[in-house]
């Protein structure tokens, strides 16, 4: 057939039941092909639904918007083989070109995507029709016009050729209406008892329309329940604030207030609610103006060493086990009645305690202490206690109403689900999202029990290890696919909006629930739509609200206001009891592919974790201290056995991990994860018991003298006492402002004179002093510039394509090394050693300072590549591009170059987006406004990292921050120019704990 | 003509003759003749062509496989760019100095001993020219427009980008392998003459009659040939110096720490004579054993060789010295790491090992007892052929591996088909030298008669 794609993963049609349906009565007379005969739902599509969903429903009223979009998803598809099933038919042109559409000009929509519930407002790029680009979207609260690199990924997400297509009935195709027959019977059939033996399984659900929808359907079964379950939830904190407050709150952080902050097992800075504006407000703080020498303080105690820690300015390393003590032994310096653990927290230098004390009494008010999710709910109680005696509620801190629609203990819920299967009081389990029969801890027996369901369906994006157990699998339509809401940190709405009809039979959650609640013929945005109309009642005009929301991404005067809480008396009054002894093990999040929900992601798998640098892999990580008493070094293949479970895993020596413990990040080892992520790296989860899902000890570790081949970016992290990141005190800085410069000379001398620039010099300044080493730029970049994805192997031997890395350093003391991070892209020198070198002129210097690379040129000859000093070419060793599947299609660029093999590329400062500016410049008959360009790793950093302008105006934010004393050129003594310079990083040391440290 | 300054030199060191004793013109020719028109073809002939043959068929494999893969394949990465594929090219480029060292620049010296080894040393610089030819061919990522590195007048307006020294490289080694193929064909043509007329059967007489291009061996040919010679010689000696300068150039133009440095071009072309020398060592002992050659290729031009070779190494030691103590010199960091690193990094023992090669070993030729003997003075070449290459390494491999950026730092493996590939052109090497030793005359016959000649003048004047 035409319109199959020709790698497109398409559903085999079982012969034998062929044969019997086409002997049988009911078959349709002449069938064109098997598909019709089988009456797939993918023929169906072909046969009956040329038009998108929704669009050829006469009843529905469509708005200019949506007309606008699906006329355009439509010429999009004509070109779009592959991605969906099309009708063969000749396209006719537009008679009348829709407004707005413009062939090469991107349209943007505001939406949101979605972690763990919790939404982040972001702009889609859209050409014609095709998202292809995910930007934060500067008017949304927790974006600030930022992203992290989930956000970056989920545009491949959405065009992920794995993705389910099609509903699976007991590993067989089946079809909706099918569906639609056996799951009215199911209900029926629970009817009688009030719904007793249903269950619903959701993940958290913070969109107010899904869960009127659900309570709708919980009134009508009264007796059915209704579960929330994240395998990285954030019950601790719930259950902390309901400790401190009696209820549950939401916690929200003034980052921008705060002077001094404590963090306690916390990676505020990259992960959880807010983290995105938390890093922004952070950076800002610590931004040093010339003259004005101020910034906050940040002090660290952790066990697994992230990128909030490598900030620090004091990082403490201590067990997770041993935060509560070190909590406690706070709290009692700070004066409140606690009881102190019957073990200290050991290592601690005697002076930490008391300094940080008096630091943060110094604050009191512009101070602020933070709790890790994973920490348990009495360190998070204690944290409340703390901040409230400083005096920080209501200034760096305020609460809210929970964002969750239902806030629940999670944890315990899934425990009950898996009792009431045990128990045989589960007769129809509804699974929307999540992945409980791989990420639920291993002793509740899921992966056993889930079949003993009489009736179970699961709602998916793929066809994962759920899908597998359950009878059946219903594809779960892509949030770029579907019309929904949730909300931010703060409790902010924002309206998701689709940017394209579903590639495949994709249905919503919202769609599925009207299902449930046996109406139909609603579109799943008039359910959103209707929802909010009822709600906002106060509103005459909700069409001109509507438009606005939908316009901004976000739904004004929906953050939750501030809400007074009164801490519960006696908080930690009770002494713990000793925290167990023995080796500590410690589950964390994977920070590229998190609960495993991304590990077919191939940009997430292949980004390095920000600490290891390891892509394609997880580890156990322990300390240099430790490992060397367990005789381990890295890659060594361990087994691990924790509570009478064991799994093999490979060693990671982790420079400032605490000692006595072991991380382990979870997501990997998927078994039915797709082509990217099946069989990748160890199953942590399977160790991970119900009673401790966090931090446990007695992990028993057995060396088995196996290697495991790890693939780590960088594989060097010292810097040979190169001065490559510069550093310094504050105290430094102020003696001397101009440290990181050295007294090179301007122009050395030179044969030529110094070229000048007219016009536009473009030019970037990286604050080192902000980056967080997240690498959402890494992500952003790649899809923006359609960077291939390699694969483990390639990147083992240092053949990945990242145009922008995160280079890590450690400085300092092996057990508890300062860390650096230091992004690097191509610096665009001015004396560009690579245009030298290159034998056919594929290299050359634009009249604006670029350094281009004209890809069609190159013969490949590498010589550009062992010239560059900065080593930031990358080259297309192999046909790295995927040139074959057709889904992807959809997902490139059409503004860069899809490279072949052969080819060297690397990074132009996105020159697209450069050109793009200039052309609406020149139609303009203006110059380009400062700040109008914007790189994609710029764009993407939540932290203001990156800065890029036109150098040449001495007025724009890039040439004042170039012009700060902290500026330096990397590498300047070999005379290359960089355009792209650094500033220098600060630390801001509490005086007292580095006298102490030093002595 | 007998007091020429070189003469007196040979005088001086006549410890071997440099033709074995009563020989006369018909002597000569019949005995270098009849290799080729009248023996059969030795059984070890058979043997090692049908050697060289699988080997150039494992490089036809290897390259089959690479240009449908890429040069992925091999072990280079970022930052280690190239690999093998240079290593052999800047080896082979340096074997092929030997020849046109030997048969320029000695002709133009008038060193008689020459006569003997100057045929099969220019056939090796050809081969190995060939061999070097391939890889810079096949290294690039779309070898299919290897063509854009020459300038030619295309729709796109397009020269080769001549600041860089990979463009002099396209010029430097097809100008090289251009005069070193026509002043070997010259120098053939009187030996093909003789050749045809020898011929028993018609079809070897059609092709040495076509390859002769009609010698008749008149007095004004020989004139119009000796000063065809002459030309061409004074053609190919500047190449000697030039073409491995150049070829130093692709590292001295470099800023990366271990290729950025002034001393490479006399370096480069020292160590290429003496890595050439070496070779003609490596295929003179055999050839002259299996042929019996002994009496033209006599103990007198081993040891002239082993005293060139011993020459040239002292040369490239110097070379060694003056780098490490540059980069302690220097005070340059980034220089100054690089030499430790040469010296105990990852690839330490490569280096040792090339010390060991290129420097130690070479210094047995100091004693005549070690050029006398034949056995030493082979193993000596060989090994000074494989510390050659091993030098190659550690110029290209280990500076990259670690320059600038600790970041970026990394390892390079070579796979089996960088392997594959560069025993592949030992193949093609030795497939062709054995094509050439079977059809060709592998020792000038009308020099060696003029040889004949000076020795009998030589006993006339005693």
């Amino acid at each position: 057939m035409e319109t199959e794609g020709k790698n497109g993963k398409r559903p085999d049609v079982d012969i034998a039941a062929l044969r019997q349906t086409a002997s049988e009565g009911n078959a349709p007379r002449f069938w064109r092909s098997l598909d019709e005969l089988a009456d797939t739902p993918e023929f169906r599509v072909l046969a009956e639904n040329e038009f998108p969903h929704g669009a050829n429903d006469p009843g529905a009223a469509i708005d200019r918007r949506e007309l606008l979009k699906v006329m355009a998803a439509s010429a999009a598809f004509a070109g779009l083989t592959g991605c969906t099933k099309l009708p063969t038919q000749k396209i006719v042109p537009y008679v009348r070109q829709p407004e707005q559409i413009i062939p090469g000009k991107p349209l943007f929509y505001a939406t949101a995507v979605t972690l763990g519930g919790v939404a982040t407002g972001v702009l889609v790029e859209s050409h014609m029709a095709r998202p292809t680009k995910i930007e934060g979207n500067p008017d949304h609260p927790g974006s600030l016009g930022a992203s992290d690199a989930f956000a970056q990924a989920s545009v491949l997400g959405l065009y992920d050729p794995d993705r389910s297509q099609a509903e699976i009935h007991d590993g067989r195709i089946g079809s909706w209406t099918e569906f639609q027959t056996e799951l009215s019977a199911a209900l029926a059939e629970e009817k009688g008892a009030s719904g007793a033996g249903v269950r619903l399984l959701t993940g958290t659900i913070t969109s107010p329309s899904l869960a009127a929808q659900i309570r709708t359907f919980l009134k009508t079964f009264p007796s059915a329940k209704w579960y929330q379950y994240e395998s990285v939830g954030r019950d601790n904190v719930r259950e902390g604030a309901r400790i401190a407050f009696g209820e549950y709150t939401n916690t929200v952080y003034r980052v921008e207030r705060a002077e001094v902050i404590l963090t306690l097992d916390s990676d505020f800075l990259t992960s959880g609610p807010g983290s995105i504006r938390y890093a922004r407000e952070f950076a800002r703080k610590r931004r040093v103006d010339d003259g004005e020498a101020k910034m906050n303080r940040l002090y660290a105690v952790e066990a697994t060493p992230t990128n909030t820690g490598s900030m620090a300015d004091h990082r403490l390393r201590l067990r997770a086990s041993e935060i509560e003590s070190f909590a406690r032994a706070l709290a009692r310096q700070l004066g409140l009645s606690v009881a102190a653990s019957p073990v200290g927290p050991s290592n601690v230098p005697a002076e930490w305690i008391p300094a940080l004390a008096r630091d943060l009494k110094q604050h009191a008010g512009t101070c602020l202490v933070v709790a890790g999710d994973q920490q348990p709910a009495i360190v998070h109680a204690l944290v409340h206690a703390i901040n409230q005696t400083l005096g920080n509620f209501d200034k760096t801190i305020y609460f809210t109403q929970p964002i969750e629609e239902s806030p629940v203990n999670q944890w315990q819920f899934i425990g009950e689900l898996a009792a009431d299967i045990r128990a045989g009081k589960v007769r129809t389990l509804l699974i929307f999202g999540g992945n409980p029969a791989y990420d639920a801890p291993a002793d509740l027996g899921l992966k056993e029990l889930l079949p003993k369901v009489k009736f179970s369906v699961r709602l998916g994006l793929y066809e994962d290890e759920t899908s597998a157990l359950c009878h059946w699998h219903i594809p779960q339509a892509h949030s770029l696919e579907s019309w929904g809401d949730a909300r931010a940190y703060d409790g902010t709405v924002t309206v998701i909006q689709p940017l394209i009809a579903p590639l495949y039979v994709g249905k919503s959650e919202y769609e599925f629930l009207e299902l449930l609640n046996g109406q139909t013929g609603k579109s799943p945005h008039d359910i959103v739509r209707e929802f909010w109309q009822a709600q906002m009642t106060a509103i005459t005009r909700f069409d001109e609200f509507w438009e606005k929301t939908l316009r901004d991404g976000v739904m004004a005067g929906t953050a939750f206001p501030p809400k007074q809480v009164s801490m519960k008396p006696g908080i930690g009054e009770q002494a713990p009891a000793a925290p167990p002894q023995g080796l500590e093990i410690i589950f964390r999040p994977d920070p590229t592919i998190w609960d495993g929900r991304f590990a077919n992601n191939g940009w997430l798998q292949e980004l390095p974790k920000p600490l290891t640098t390891l892509a394609w892999d997880s580890v156990a990580m322990l300390s240099p201290k430790t490992a060397q008493r367990l005789g381990l070094n890295s890659e060594d293949t361990i087994e691990l056995k924790y509570l009478g479970r064991t799994i093999l895993a490979p060693v990671w020596v982790m420079p400032g991990h605490a000692d006595e413990s072991v991380s382990v990040f979870l997501g990997y080892g998927r078994t039915r994860a797709g082509r990217v992520g099946t069989g990748v790296g160890f199953d942590a989860g399977w160790i991970r018991p119900y009673a401790t899902p966090w931090i446990g000890a007695g992990l028993e570790i057995r060396k088995t003298g196996q290697k495991w081949s790890l693939a780590a970016r960088q594989t060097h992290s010292t810097m040979e006492g190169r001065d490559l990141v510069r550093v310094a005190t504050l105290e430094e800085y102020r003696k001397n402002p101009k440290f990181a410069q050295t007294d090179t000379e301007e122009n050395p001398l030179s044969l030529y004179p110094p070229v000048k620039y007219e016009g536009y010099a473009w030019g970037m300044a990286v604050d080192l002093n902000a980056c967080t080493g997240c690498g959402a730029c890494v992500v952003a970049c790649q899809a923006e510039n359609n960077i291939a994805v390699v694969g483990k192997k390639q990147v083992k031997i240092g053949r990945e394509m990242h145009w922008i890395r995160i280079d890590r350093y450690y400085h300092g003391d092996l057990d508890d090394p300062k860390t650096y991070h230091e992004p690097l892209l191509c610096m665009q020198c001015e004396n560009a050693p690579c245009e030298l070198v290159c034998p056919v002129a594929a290299t050359v210097h634009s009249a604006e300072g670029l350094n281009e690379m004209v890809y069609n040129r190159c013969v490949g000859t590498r010589y550009c590549s062992n010239n560059c000093p900065y080593k930031v070419r990358r080259f297309n060793f192999f046909l790295f591009s995927d040139w074959e599947t057709p889904s992807l299609f959809g997902l490139r660029n059409p503004n860069v170059s899809v490279r072949s093999r052969g080819v060297m590329e690397k990074c132009t400062y996105c020159v697209q987006r450069i050109n793009a500016v200039k052309i609406k410049a020149e139609e303009e008959d203006r110059t380009v406004r400062d700040g109008e360009i914007i790189t994609a790793c710029q764009q993407s950093c939540p932290s203001e990292a990156l800065l890029f302008g036109n150098i040449n105006d001495p007025n724009s934010a890039v040439s004042k921050m170039k012009a700060k004393n902290l500026n330096y050129s990397l590498l300047e003594e070999l005379n290359t120019r960089p355009r792209t310079t650094y500033q220098a990083r600060l630390r801001n040391p509490n005086p007292e704990i580095e006298e102490a440290a030093a002595v | 003509m007998a007091d020429s300054p070189a003469d007196k030199l040979a005088k001086q060191n006549v410890s071997a003759p440099i033709l074995g004793p009563g020989h006369d013109y018909a002597s000569v020719t019949d005995k270098i003749s009849s290799i080729v028109l009248t023996h059969r073809t030795p059984k070890w002939w058979m043997l090692g062509f049908a050697v060289s043959f699988a080997l150039l068929m494992l490089l036809m494999f290897a390259v089959t496989y690479l240009f449908a893969l890429g040069v992925g394949i091999w072990g280079i990465q970022i930052p280690v760019g190239w690999g093998f594929a240079i290593i052999n090219f800047v080896w082979w480029i340096g074997i092929g100095h030997a020849g046109t060292l030997i048969s320029a620049i000695l002709l133009l010296l008038r060193q008689q001993w020459r006569t003997s080894i100057n045929r099969f040393a220019e056939a090796m610089t050809l081969f190995a020219v060939a061999c070097a030819g391939v890889f810079p061919l096949i290294h690039m990522g779309r070898p299919w427009l290897a063509y854009w590195m020459f300038p030619y007048p295309d729709t796109m307006k397009m020269w080769p980008q001549f600041r860089s020294p990979l463009a002099w490289d396209v010029f430097a080694v097809s100008t090289y392998a251009t005069v070193s193929l026509l002043f070997w064909f010259v120098g053939l043509l009187p030996d093909l003459a003789t050749f045809r007329d020898r011929a028993k059967n018609r079809a070897t007489k059609i092709i040495y009659g076509v390859l002769a291009m009609g010698w008749r061996g008149s007095a004004i040919h020989w004139q119009r040939h000796e000063m065809a010679s002459l030309l061409l010689a004074g053609l190919a000696t500047p190449l000697v110096l030039s073409v491995h300068t150049v070829v130093s150039f692709d590292f001295s133009f470099g800023i990366v720490p271990g290729w950025h440095s002034t001393i490479f071009p006399p370096y480069f072309v020292a160590g290429a004579i003496y890595a050439g020398f070496a070779m003609v060592l490596t295929l003179a002992i055999p050839l002259r054993k299996l042929f019996g050659l002994e009496d033209f290729i006599t103990m007198r031009h081993l040891n002239n060789m082993g005293k060139v070779m011993l020459a040239a190494g002292l040369i490239v030691g110097y070379g060694y010295v003056m780098e490490a103590f540059m980069g302690y010199y220097s005070g340059n960091q980034f220089e100054r790491y690089m030499t430790l690193n040469r010296m105990f990094g990852p690839y330490g023992a490569i280096y040792w090992c090339l010390i060991v090669c290129n420097i130690i070993t070479p210094q047995f030729l100091w004693f005549r007892k070690v050029r006398a003997s034949v056995g030493s003075l082979f193993a000596i070449a060989m090994v000074v052929n494989v510390g050659m290459w091993l030098e190659r390494f550690v110029i290209v491999v280990t500076s990259l591996h670690r320059d600038f950026l600790p970041s970026s730092w990394g390892m390079y493996y070579p796979t089996r088909w960088d392997w594959a590939t560069y025993i592949g052109t030992i193949g093609l090497f030795l497939t062709l030298f054995f094509l050439f030793i079977r059809f060709l005359p592998l020792i000038s016959i009308f020099e060696v008669r003029q040889l004949v000649a000076i020795e009998a003048e030589k006993k006339k004047a005693e």
